[in-house]
């Protein structure tokens, strides 16, 4: 299945969240690097500016969830839950490999938010697997 | 599961893409259906009956009556 055939109205109005979504990141990030770059946030305040980035983050997780309560194609919700899967098992199984490797000297330690970035990229591996194994997959 | 939605389907002339506008699905999702390699639910099974105007198991084979069979 190409990707352009998957586009079903929920997966347009799940892209749309991702981009404003992905705005409103940029929208804290950039405040929040160049105030503590400069020493311009402290106390209460600079917990709460840390944290902000993260509240977008946190939306894609529940713009996903979103997404699949409202795909009215079922062929398509099960591939993207199979990808899901696929992307969650890929994810911790790095993470706990990491984390060993940690542990024992051979690697350096990783940003914990890194987590998400290896899991979007699992993402694509759920989608190969479904390429592979029913002929259907998407990016 | 193996299924008579091919034959059906042709028998009207139509395409993979009419069927799916039918019954309001994927085109994809009509050729995972055709191909056995996914399983409708109960809910499309029925959509697609009806569309048909035949009984659910005039159009999908039951994979227990399928394997006693062939025994």
């Amino acid at each position: 299945m190409t990707a352009r055939a998957l586009r079903t109205t929920a997966w347009k109005r799940y892209n749309w969240r991702v981009i404003w979504l992905s705005l409103l990141y940029c929208g804290f990030l950039v405040p929040a690097v160049y105030g503590f770059k400069h020493h311009l946030i402290a106390g209460a305040a600079a917990w709460i500016v840390a944290v902000l980035p993260a509240i977008p983050i946190i939306g894609l997780f529940a713009a996903m969830g979103r997404y699949l309560v409202e795909e009215q194609d079922e062929y398509v919700r099960m591939l993207t839950v199979r990808q899901m899967l696929w992307a969650m098992g890929f994810t911790l199984s790095c993470a706990t490999i990491w984390g060993f490797l940690d542990n024992f000297g051979l690697v350096g330690h990783v940003d914990g938010y890194w987590i998400v970035v290896v899991w979007y990229f699992g993402q694509a591996v759920g989608s190969v697997a479904n390429k592979l194994t029913l002929g259907d997959g998407r990016c | 599961m193996e299924n008579r939605l091919r034959v059906l389907r042709a028998e009207r002339n139509w395409s993979q893409q009419d069927l799916a506008e039918r019954i309001e699905v994927s085109r994809q999702s009509v050729n995972a259906i055709e191909t056995g390699k996914y399983d409708p639910s109960l809910p499309l099974a029925f959509r697609i009956a009806e569309l048909f105007d035949r009984p659910i198991e005039d159009i999908f084979v039951s994979p227990s009556r399928r394997s006693s069979k062939a025994i």
